[in-house]
C-alpha cells in the first residue's frame, strides 16, 4: 500500500465530484466554532460528516471564514485519515487492520463486506452509499476483528456476522440499529457497552476497584496547589502513556510558569496498537478522569482543559459529553468549583481524526490548535509554552485517574505499591494469542511470565511489550519485569504463539509506522519506508547476509536523527526482533555467489517483456524450444 | 630495470550513451602513461567481444535496461577482480531510469513502448509497430543500477566523469593508492 | 565560562573551538557567526528555523539535536564534524536523493544545487544501499514565468516560509502526511496563485534544488562558474575563521 510511489494526496481529477456545497452552509458550520482557525479540526470533521468529503471549493469557503489560505486548510484536511478530499460513502465502513485482527479472521470479514456491498477495500460504491477501507488499530484488540461503521463500533466479527451486518446496512438499516433495536432508548453508557466489551479481568486497588466519588477532588480543594503537587511528587507517579515522565515535576514546571492562562490537556489519543486501557477508563471511570484533570487544573492554576479523544473513539463522545454536563450541573466543573471562589475550570472535548502521531504531546497540541498533527520544536516545552503558547500540562487518561486517587488515599499509599522507580498500579491491555484478553490492573513489577500465566498465554513464543514502539521479547526473556527500568510499557501486551511469523508481524508494524509518520522530518518520513522495504526483501527471500547490518545501521540513523518519539522508536520492531529472534532473519538470507546478486530476479524482470514480445529469452530461458 | 606486470582491464557500455567511454579519451595525453600500466582486454575500444583471460579491473558504463545488459554485467563480474561503475547511469540508472518514474500503470512497459514507437506526439513510424526482431534483447521491467545486479567495488561519479577523475582514480587503484575521491573532484553532472 | 566578551554573551565549544553566543541564539546561529559551518538544507538565512531535514544534527551534551533549532547553552560541548555525524548526514542526504527523482545530468540547478553540493561535501560516492522510490510527481508549468518540477522537491519548506513571512503571500504549503507529504500551491495550479517571479520565495537562493524554476534563464551560467564549481558548500562561512 505504502510504497512511496503514489502521487496521491493532491488535488487531481478524482477530487470531490459531488455538487458544490452551498456557501451558506459552510459558513454556518464555521460560525458554530466562532470562525476560529484553531477549531479547524472540528470544522473539517463536521464538513466531512455532513458532505462526506472536503472539496476544494469547500476549503476555499472555510479559508475565507477563518482567515486562512486554502493551502493551509488543505494542509489540515489532507493530514488526517478520517478526512477525505474525495467523496466517501454515506455509510463509511472502516475495518480494523491490526495484526491481531489479521490473525483472527480479518480476511474473511473483509470478503464478506466486499461481496455484499460489491466494492473492494479502498472503494466507494457508485451510488455513494458505502465506502470500505482499512484503518490501523482502533483499540479493540481484545475483541477482534473489529470495525467502525460511521460512529458505531462493531466487534468480534465473523464472516457470518459481517455478512449479516452488510446486508442489513444495504437494506437501509442505520448502523445504530445494528447495535440495538431500541438504540434511542438506551443511555449513553448502555450504548457504549452494547458496542464494546470492557473485559476487565482483574481490578486492582487504585483504578478499577471501588472508587469513592470525588474524594480526591474534595481533598485537593482543601489544600494548596503546592501541596497537591508535592503529594503527586511524593507518590512517585509517572506518566502512563508510555514515556514515563514524572507527573509531579511536569505539574511543578507548569505551575511555576507565569502566564495569563494555563491549560490542562488529557491525552486520550490511545493509538499504540494493542493498547485499549484508556478506552475502558473512559467508559467506566469517566468521572475519575475529569476529577484528575480538575485537580491538575487547581495545581497549576488552569481554568481551561481539553480532552483529546482519538477519532476512533468517537462512539464515546456522547457518554463523555453527558458526564461533563453532569459535572457542570453538580458544580464540579465551571465557576467556583465545590463552592470555592475562583476555582474555575471547564473541559471541552477535541475529537481527533485518525492520526497516531497526535498521541505525541506536541502533535496533540498542534491538533488541538487546528493544525496538522505535527510535533512541535522543543524547546520550548509544553509546560512552558504549549497550547496557543500558554503553559500546558498534558497527561494520559490513566495518569489523571491515578492523580485523583493519590489525592484521596495519600502519596504513601500509592508509593508503597509497585517497585522502586515504578510505583502504584498499571493497567495492562492484553491481547493476541491468550485465553483471556482484556484489562488487568496490576502493581508494577510483575514478570511477563506471571502475566502470561494469569491471562492464559503460557504457550506464547513472542510477546510485544508496549506495542510496536516497545520491545518484542522471546521466551528466554519472559522473566523480565514490567517496570519503567526493565520493560516499559504504556499498557500493551500483545501475545503471539509459535504459529505466528515474526517477519510478518515486523513488516506489519513497519507499514503502520510508514502510514503514521507525519512526514515532517527526513529520517522518519523516508527511512521508515526503506526499513519496510528491507523487511519485505527478507520476507521474499531476497536479502543478503549484509542486509542484517544494513537494518541495524539504517535503524540507528532513524533513531538518532528523528525529531520526535515516533521516529526514535519506529525501528524498534526491527531492532528488538533482530536481537531476540536473530535466526528469523539469518535463516532467510542468501549470500551472493561470485559477486552476482541472487536477489536480482531476472525472471520476473523480463516477464513483462516476454509477454509483450511473445517470445522467450535466448539468454535466460534454458529450454528455449518451449 | 624490471617493469611491473601490466594490469588487464576490460570495459563495457550497457544502457548508456557511450559518453563515459568518450570521457576515457578525455584523459588525453596521459593515456600514454596509463597504457604503460595496463593492457586492454574485452572492450569496445579494442573491439574485442570476449574475455581472453581473467582481468584485474572491469569498467562498466550504463545501467541495465535489458537482458543482454544483465548478461554482460554477469560476465564482467565473473571475469574481473574489481568492478567499477563509471558514470551516473551505471551508478544510479541515469537518464534511462527516468522511465522508472513514469511506469506506474497496470501495464507500464507496454505503455512505455507504445509511447516511444506509436502514440508519442513526435513519432514518425510508418509501420506502427513496436520493433520485435528476435535478435532484440528483452527489456527489463525497470532500469536497474549495476549495484542491484552484481556487487560493485567502486563507482566514479559524473555525467560523463571528467578525464581527471577517471585518470586519478584508475592510476591510484592500479598502484594501490586509492583512498577515496578528493571532495573537489566529485561531480554528478 | 570565562572569555565572555559582551555582557549577555556566553561561550560554548564546537569540536573544541570556543564559540561566543548570546541568549536566545541557536547553536547554528552562533556557529555561523563564528565561522564554523554546520551542514544544513532546510535552514536558510532570513527564514524561520524549521528543523525538518535533520542534516544539521549535532551532538550537544551527549544528545543528538538539530543545531538550527537548539538553543546554545553556556559551557556546552557540541560535536559537529565527526565521522559518526557525517555518516548520518550522508544517510539523510541520500534519503532525499532517493525519495524524489534527482537526475543531476539534466537538471538546470546542477552546480548551484545545495542537495548536490551537500552530497559532495559529505562524500556521497559509495554504492548505495537504499532503494530508489521513483515517485511519479507532477510538473506545473502553468505560470508564464515560473515552473515547478516537484520531482526535485526535498520538502525543505523554504519556499513556504519565504512566501508566508517575507512576501506575505502564502503561495506554498505542505499537504498530505508521511511519505506523501509534499509542498503544494495555494490553488489548482501555480498560475492561479499570485506568485510572481520577483517574489523572494521564487528567487534563486530560496529553493535549494531545481524544483522552483524561473523560466528562460536555465543553464545561463557556464559550467565552471556555477555556485559550487569552485568551493564546497559552506566555504563562505568557514572562510570567516581564516
Amino acid at each position: 500500500m505504502e510504497n512511496g510511489r503514489s502521487s496521491s494526496g493532491g488535488i487531481d481529477a478524482s477530487v470531490c465530484e459531488m455538487a458544490p456545497v452551498p456557501a451558506a452552509e459552510i459558513a454556518e458550520i464555521c460560525k458554530t466554532y466562532g470562525n476560529d482557525k484553531h477549531r479547524m479540526l472540528d470544522i473539517l470533521r463536521d464538513v466531512q460528516d455532513q458532505y462526506r468529503c472536503v472539496a476544494p471549493s469547500t476549503m476555499e469557503r472555510i479559508a475565507e471564514a477563518t482567515g486562512l489560505t486554502r493551502i493551509e486548510v488543505e494542509g489540515v484536511a489532507s493530514f488526517y485519515s478520517f478526512l477525505s478530499l474525495t467523496p466517501k460513502g454515506r455509510t463509511s465502513i472502516r475495518l480494523c487492520d491490526d495484526i491481531v485482527d489479521r490473525y483472527t479472521g480479518l480476511d474473511a470479514v473483509t470478503s464478506a463486506f466486499e461481496e455484499v456491498l460489491d466494492i473492494r477495500v479502498g472503494e466507494t460504491s457508485p451510488d455513494g452509499a458505502f465506502s470500505l477501507e482499512y484503518t490501523p488499530c482502533i483499540g479493540m484488540c481484545d475483541q477482534t476483528p473489529a470495525a467502525m461503521i460511521n460512529d458505531v463500533v462493531m466487534t468480534k466479527l465473523t464472516s457470518e456476522t459481517a455478512r449479516r451486518l452488510a446486508e442489513a446496512l444495504k437494506s437501509g438499516q442505520s448502523p445504530e440499529h445494528l447495535v440495538s433495536d431500541r438504540f434511542e432508548a438506551l443511555t449513553p453508557h448502555e450504548r457504549v457497552t452494547r458496542m464494546v466489551d470492557n473485559n476487565i479481568r482483574h481490578a486492582g486497588d487504585v483504578l478499577l476497584g471501588p472508587v469513592p466519588e470525588e474524594a480526591g477532588l474534595n481533598h485537593a480543594a482543601g489544600i494548596t496547589p503546592t501541596q497537591i503537587i508535592t503529594a503527586i511528587e511524593e507518590s512517585g507517579l509517572r506518566g502512563c502513556g508510555g514515556a514515563g515522565f514524572t507527573t509531579g515535576r511536569k505539574w511543578r514546571f507548569a505551575a511555576s510558569e507565569r502566564a495569563e492562562k494555563h491549560f490542562v490537556i488529557c491525552n486520550a489519543d490511545e493509538g499504540e496498537p494493542g493498547t485499549f486501557k484508556d478506552r475502558v477508563l473512559l467508559t467506566e471511570r469517566p468521572h475519575l478522569v475529569f476529577e484528575g484533570m480538575t485537580i491538575a487544573a487547581r495545581a497549576v492554576g488552569a481554568s481551561n482543559g481539553i480532552l483529546y479523544l482519538r477519532g476512533e473513539y468517537v462512539y464515546l463522545r456522547e457518554l463523555l459529553e453527558q458526564v461533563l454536563e453532569e459535572r457542570r450541573r453538580r458544580g464540579l466543573l465551571g465557576k467556583n468549583i465545590l463552592g470555592i471562589k475562583g476555582f474555575n475550570f471547564d473541559v471541552r472535548l477535541q475529537l481527533g481524526a485518525g492520526a497516531y502521531i497526535c498521541g505525541e504531546e506536541g502533535a496533540l497540541i498542534s491538533s488541538c490548535e487546528g493544525l496538522p498533527g505535527e510535533p512541535k520544536t522543543r524547546p520550548p516545552f509544553p509546560v512552558n509554552r504549549g497550547y496557543l503558547g500558554y503553559p500546558t500540562v498534558v497527561n494520559n487518561v490513566e495518569t489523571f485517574c491515578h492523580a485523583a486517587r493519590i489525592l484521596d488515599r495519600g502519596a504513601k499509599w500509592f508509593h508503597d505499591m509497585g517497585t522502586e522507580g515504578s510505583h502504584g498500579t498499571k493497567l495492562f491491555s492484553v491481547c493476541g494469542d491468550c485465553l483471556n484478553p482484556g484489562i488487568y490492573e496490576l502493581p508494577y513489577g510483575h514478570t511477563v511470565w506471571e502475566v502470561l500465566e494469569r491471562v492464559g498465554g503460557e504457550d506464547a513464543a513472542a510477546v510485544q511489550v508496549g506495542g510496536p514502539s516497545g520491545t518484542m521479547i522471546a521466551r528466554d526473556s519472559f522473566h523480565r519485569k514490567l517496570t519503567f527500568d526493565d520493560l516499559a510499557t504504556g499498557g500493551a501486551i500483545i501475545i503471539f504463539n509459535g504459529d505466528r511469523n515474526i517477519l510478518e508481524i515486523v513488516e506489519y508494524y513497519m507499514s503502520f509506522f510508514v502510514h503514521e509518520s507525519c512526514g515532517y522530518c527526513t529520517p522518519c518520513r523516508v527511512g521508515n519506508v526503506f526499513l519496510q522495504k528491507a523487511i519485505q526483501k527478507f520476507r521474499k527471500g531476497l536479502a543478503n547476509p549484509e542486509d542484517i547490518e544494513y537494518l541495524k545501521d539504517l535503524s540507528g540513523t532513524i533513531i538518532e536523527t528523528s525529531r520526535c518519539g515516533l521516529g526514535m522508536t519506529s525501528p524498534n520492531p526491527v531492532l528488538t526482533t533482530l536481537q531476540n529472534f536473530p535466526l528469523v532473519y539469518s535463516a532467510v538470507t542468501k549470500p551472493n555467489k561470485d559477486g552476482i546478486r541472487d536477489t536480482f530476479d531476472i525472471q520476473s524482470a523480463i516477464d513483462g517483456a516476454r509477454k509483450i514480445a511473445k517470445r522467450r529469452s535466448y539468454i535466460f530461458d534454458r529450454d528455449f524450444t518451449q | 630495470m624490471s617493469e611491473l606486470p601490466k594490469a588487464r582491464i576490460a570495459t563495457a557500455s550497457l544502457a548508456g550513451c557511450f559518453g563515459c567511454h568518450m570521457a576515457i579519451l578525455d584523459i588525453d595525453e596521459r593515456l600514454i602513461e596509463l597504457m604503460k600500466l595496463v593492457d586492454v582486454d574485452r572492450s569496445p575500444l579494442t573491439d574485442k567481444k570476449r574475455f581472453t583471460q581473467r582481468c584485474d579491473i572491469g569498467i562498466i558504463e550504463g545501467g541495465c535496461c535489458n537482458e543482454e545488459n544483465v548478461h554482460v554485467l554477469h560476465d564482467f563480474r565473473r571475469h574481473c577482480d574489481v568492478l567499477i561503475a563509471l558514470g551516473q547511469c551505471a551508478i544510479m540508472g541515469g537518464l534511462p531510469a527516468m522511465r522508472n518514474a513514469i511506469m506506474h500503470s497496470d501495464a507500464p512497459l507496454r505503455e512505455c513502448l507504445d509511447e516511444a514507437y506509436i502514440t508519442g506526439r513526435y513519432i514518425r513510424n510508418t509501420t506502427h509497430n513496436v520493433p520485435n526482431d528476435p535478435a532484440l534483447p528483452l527489456l527489463l521491467d525497470e532500469v536497474y543500477p549495476c549495484s542491484q545486479v552484481v556487487e560493485i567495488d567502486y563507482q566514479i561519479p559524473g555525467c560523463a566523469p571528467e578525464g581527471d577523475i577517471i585518470f586519478d582514480t584508475l592510476s591510484k587503484l592500479l598502484t594501490g593508492r586509492f583512498r577515496g575521491f578528493e571532495r573537489e573532484m566529485i561531480r554528478f553532472d | 565560562m570565562s572569555g565572555t566578551k559582551k555582557e549577555t554573551g556566553f561561550s560554548f565549544t564546537i569540536d573544541g573551538v570556543e564559540i561566543t553566543a548570546y541568549a536566545g541564539q541557536t547553536i547554528m546561529e552562533a556557529a555561523d557567526e563564528a565561522g564554523v559551518y554546520i551542514p544544513r538544507l532546510c535552514d536558510h538565512q532570513g527564514l524561520r528555523h524549521q528543523g525538518s531535514c535533520r542534516v544539521c544534527t549535532v551532538k550537544a551534551g551527549g544528545r543528538s539535536v538539530a543545531a538550527c533549532t537548539q538553543p546554545a547553552a553556556p559551557g556546552q560541548a557540541v560535536e559537529n564534524e565527526t565521522k559518526h555525524l557525517n555518516k548520518m548526514r550522508r544517510d539523510l542526504v541520500e534519503m532525499l536523493f532517493h525519495e524524489g527523482n534527482h537526475l543531476c545530468p539534466i537538471c538546470e540547478a546542477s552546480g548551484n544545487c545545495e542537495l548536490q553540493a551537500m552530497a559532495y561535501r559529505l562524500d556521497m560516492t559509495e554504492t548505495t544501499r537504499f532503494p530508489y522510490l521513483e515517485p511519479c510527481r507532477a510538473l506545473d508549468a502553468s505560470h508564464p514565468d515560473i515552473a515547478l518540477d516537484t520531482n526535485r522537491c526535498i520538502s525543505c519548506g523554504r519556499c513556504i516560509r519565504a512566501s508566508q513571512d517575507v512576501d506575505g503571500k502564502g503561495i506554498f504549503g505542505y499537504v498530505g502526511r508521511g511519505i506523501h507529504r509534499r509542498v503544494a500551491v495555494n490553488g489548482e495550479s501555480l498560475a492561479e496563485t499570485d506568485a510572481e517571479v520577483s517574489d523572494h520565495a521564487i528567487s534563486k537562493d530560496v529553493c535549494p534544488v531545481g524544483c522552483i524554476i524561473r523560466k528562460r534563464v536555465g543553464f545561463v551560467t557556464p559550467i565552471g562558474e556555477r555556485e559550487f564549481d569552485n568551493g564546497l558548500i559552506g566555504h563562505e562561512i568557514e572562510e570567516k575563521r581564516k
